[in-house]
């Protein structure tokens, strides 16, 4: 049996211990805003936070998840207006839209640590995650935009 | 500039949708070309004038499809195509507020169900849907404006013409009384729907969205905040998840299978065979063994314990090395001559400077971020499919076949696309999940494909090698032009391979080439198909737009001219381009070439403003270069600078893009800059690193590792996008492809100028290094 915080929101799971968080939150809660891109840590798109430290979701076990706190973008912010969503919506930010869950919690992920972040921090953190639509030039004007810069 | 004509009807240009190629294909019925109306009322429409009359359901031109007024005022707008990023949820329904003066913030959008004689054209391709729908939007919500304004003067027992719609009310003119749109739409609805002719649409002055900036995409709040729904994220109670394992050669099919060890994995549920397809391929299933589990990751693990000896076929033996050296050999022979004007052997032999130049451009595949996926339930044989599809005509009408239900037993929800860029024009998940439901007591099932699934199951960009020679006269003029283009077709897919381009695809920047050359001989060799060729953003023109974009840049070279003086030289004096007259069955789009010719002296144009805007000739440090390429396609107009770095181990950057675009008239400004932005990435991406190989008939990469797709670091620090104005005189062009094919031309023809490197092969990898 495996504990974790959603949202905050206790879970209980007893299902299998090598599922990744991807599946528990997509297929088991219903929280379909972490989207599935690659399975091997290699898009982005699954990007969540556990214990406040963005992760691939698609490769991190509900085991080694037990007892954290998960963060989803249907939690970053109760009224879904965290600066960089409001960033993101400015300017315009998503073709398809399907990447930008996993970039915004990237992005909230590289704000924390960097406030200001400089074009180098956000290449250097954003590099992860990739938008086949094309839309890195707006990703990096909405992060500034959010930090203030 | 050429004098645009309104209103002209295609006619005789020959139908190529995906759909209509299909429908030929399975013999499903002729075309329906019908304008719909709703029985007892009057027709609201003659036959559509457009490049849309020659899609399958044309156009309709029904308010009462596309408009449904709430009591409380808020405007219901469907969106019949499918929303992929390029912004058509926010598009297409912009143009119907703004001609029934309704209030943007009071508008919602509905997305239709797959239902072509209802609305008119879903395929959601071809860089079509404002081209082919700004009229018949405009007058949709024109003739709705006048059904309220017809109900209000009713109401108020004036004449109509004291009557005029606002802002979401209709006001009385004479004493300033009004109505909400919410007060007067059930008495609207009762109203005779105006017939075309009598409409009376707004002077683009007057629009109030339409063309404007400041426009907010639809879905954005949705999207940043988790909601969005694709068709991965679909959910119903008790739905069941499904994988399915297929043939990893194209045309192989399942030889024996031991699920003995599938069934010990927790969660699994069933095993459903899925039939191999029949050929041609077109777009059937795979085929294959579909594991259903309880949730994606139980289904995941049970179809990595399956055993399966798969029987290869034919095209076991595809190797993308061996196949290349014979698309070179194939090239360096005469070709089918699609176009030939004044006497090219004759003019290469007296030329003063003979040039040659071969080019590569591999496979490609789209890897949409979101993998492809469908659910599907089947109740008291009804079946409800809920995809991400960019044809959901198509889906439907496969799904009815399969199943074999009456159509009218079918319904196809469209979610939001996770990209599409031609491979969600083919419905082949939906089927699957069709198949899976019917084998489970029709259950809802997801079906998932993995990114895996994805690369190794696509239907691929063509491979293509294309040869140009050329002669050049003592002043440097260019006096020969021979190009061989060779390449699987994407009509492999519907009949027994043709083994040429078809005259549609040729059209896509082959045949239609544009410049002022007197002796000309456009050819195109034989090559086989052994994979799935499908379309790809922009389909032809990447191959043909990079070979000949990069030679003219060569030529200017071998003529020790600027690349710009050159290139505006060799389009020669603004003028229409009569490429018909010449080549048998010439194909432009499927529009009439009186209504959208050939007109060079909008490809000037492009290419003038995009260099006055990038500066060209401007000083650049060591190492940097600037590359430039035109080219029109979608009947739009695009040119493209590219500056790119290279150190000096070779490594490639790009620091600045500008992209000048001549599109016609803009609906929502910020979408073309949008799809220009992406068009450069996905155009820099394919030039720079994107690659599918084959080896004994299997896709060698298998996921974002390596199949490497361009990331934010490789992102050039700016791109400029500057469209030409237009007024509504003009008919507007296509814009989600278009920016994509002067991209990789332009890079390399910057790389050359950066090191004196020409790169004649896809993609750059290290060869600038070399």
């Amino acid at each position: 049996m495996f504990t974790l915080r959603v949202n905050g929101q206790t879970q209980t799971f007893d299902g299998d211990s090598s599922m990744p968080l991807l599946w528990y939150l997509r297929d088991e809660l219903g929280l379909t805003g972490t989207k599935f891109g690659c399975g091997v840590a290699a898009c982005g798109a699954c990007t969540i936070h556990v214990d406040g430290e963005a992760v691939r979701s698609c490769v991190t076990s509900i085991s080694d998840a037990n007892g954290k706190s998960i963060t989803t973008i249907e939690g970053l912010e109760s009224e879904g207006n965290h600066p960089l969503q409001k960033a993101w919506r400015a300017l315009n930010v998503p073709q398809c839209g399907y990447c930008q869950a996993g970039q915004i919690m990237q992005a909230a992920a590289l704000l924390k640590q960097t406030p200001h972040p400089t074009d180098a921090d956000i290449d250097g953190t954003m590099y992860g995650n990739i938008c086949r639509c094309g839309t890195y030039q707006r990703i990096r004007a909405a992060i500034k935009q959010a930090a203030g810069a | 500039m050429t004098k645009h004509i309104r209103g002209i009807a295609p006619l005789g240009i020959e139908n190529i949708s995906r759909r209509g190629v299909l429908k030929g294909m399975l013999s499903t019925g002729g075309l329906v070309l019908a304008v719909s109306v709703l029985p007892g009322r009057k027709a609201l429409a003659d036959a559509p004038k457009w490049g849309a009359a020659g899609m399958p359901h044309g156009t309709v031109n029904n308010p009462l499809a596309f408009v449904s007024i709430a009591p409380d005022g808020t405007v219901a707008i469907v969106c019949h195509r499918s929303e992929m990023g390029q912004g058509v949820r926010t598009g297409m329904p912009l143009i119907v507020a703004d001609e029934l003066e309704a209030d943007w913030a009071r508008v919602k959008v509905v997305q239709a169900t797959g239902d072509e004689a209802k609305y008119g054209n879903q395929d959601t391709d071809g860089s079509r849907s404002t081209r082919h729908f700004l009229v018949p939007m405009r007058q949709a919500g024109a003739a709705a404006r006048m059904m309220l304004e017809e109900a209000a003067a009713k109401r108020w027992g004036v004449p109509v013409s004291d009557v005029e719609a606002r802002n979401h009310e209709v006001v009385q003119k004479s004493i300033g009384k009004t109505l909400g749109f919410g007060e007067l739409a059930a008495d609207a609805a009762k109203e005779d729907i105006p017939a075309v002719g009598s409409l009376r649409l707004k002077d683009p002055s007057q629009f109030r969205y339409i063309g404007k900036e400041g426009i907010n995409i639809v879905d954005g709040f949705n999207i940043t905040t988790g909601r969005a729904i694709y068709g991965q994220d679909v959910r119903l109670p008790g739905m069941k998840y499904a994988v399915i394992a297929r043939p990893p050669v194209m045309g192989g099919k399942v030889a024996s299978y031991d699920a003995a060890e599938t069934r010990k994995v927790p969660g699994f549920v069933q095993i459903v065979e899925i039939p191999a397809p029949s050929y041609p391929m077109a777009f059937q299933p795979s085929g294959g063994i579909a594991v259903v589990a309880d949730n994606t990751w139980a289904a995941i693990q049970a179809r990595k314990a399956l055993k399966i000896v798969w029987d290869d076929g034919p095209h076991g033996t595809y190797d993308s090395k061996v196949y290349r050296t014979a698309l070179e050999t194939t090239a360096r022979q005469p070709g089918k001559v699609l176009r030939s004007e004044g006497d090219f052997a004759a003019a290469l032999a007296s030329a003063d400077k003979k040039v040659e130049g071969e080019y590569y451009i591999p496979h490609l595949a789209h890897a949409t971020m979101e993998p492809p996926s469908a659910t599907c339930r089947i109740v008291d044989g009804k079946a409800e499919v809920w995809t991400s599809v960019q044809s959901p005509q198509a889906a439907h009408d496969l799904v009815a076949k399969y199943l074999g239900l009456p159509p009218e037993n079918v319904t196809v929800n469209v979610t939001l696309l996770g990209g599409g860029f031609g491979r969600r024009s083919k419905p082949d998940y939906a089927v699957e999940a069709a198949l899976v439901s019917k084998g489970i007591g029709g259950a809802p099932v997801k079906v998932v494909w993995t990114r895996e699934d994805d690369i190794h199951n696509g239907f691929y960009h063509t491979v293509s090698a294309e040869r140009l020679e050329a002669g050049l006269d003592k002043d440097g003029k260019v006096v020969a032009w021979r190009h061989n283009s060779v390449a699987p077709s994407i009509m492999s897919l519907f009949f027994p391979d043709p083994k040429h381009e078809a005259n549609w695809e040729a059209g896509m920047g082959l045949t239609d080439m544009p410049f002022d050359i007197s002796n000309i001989s456009i050819e195109n060799g034989e090559a086989e198909a052994h994979t799935k060729i499908g379309w790809y953003r922009s389909v032809w023109n990447i191959p043909h737009a990079f070979a000949i974009q990069s030679f003219a840049a060569e030529l200017a070279a071998a003529a020790g001219k600027d690349q710009r003086t050159f290139i505006l030289d060799l389009i020669g004096p603004p003028r229409i381009v009569d490429v018909a007259s010449t080549t048998p069955k010439f194909w432009d789009y499927g529009e009439n070439p009186e209504v959208y010719p050939i007109d060079t002296g909008r490809i000037r144009g492009v290419v003038e403003l995009v260099t006055e805007k990038a500066d060209w000739g401007r000083k650049l440090p060591p190492g940097h270069g600037l590359g430039l390429a035109v080219h029109r396609s979608f009947v739009t107009y695009v040119a493209t600078v590219v500056e790119a770095a290279v150190d000096d181990k070779g490594k490639v950057t790009v620091p600045r893009v500008d992209v000048a675009v001549d599109c016609g008239p803009t609906v929502n400004p910020d979408r073309v800059r949008s799809q220009m932005e992406g068009a450069v990435i996905m155009g820099l991406g394919l030039a720079m690193m994107t690659e599918i190989s084959f080896k004994d008939g299997k896709v060698q990469q298998n996921n974002f590792d390596d199949y490497q797709v361009l990331r934010i670091s490789d992102a050039p620090r700016e791109t400029h996008v500057h469209i030409v104005p237009h007024g509504f005189d003009v008919l507007p062009g296509g814009v989600g492809e278009p920016g994509v094919p002067p991209v990789a031309p332009a890079l390399l023809n910057a790389v050359y100028a950066a090191t004196g490197k020409r790169i004649r092969s896809l993609p750059l990898g290290q060869q600038a290094g070399v």
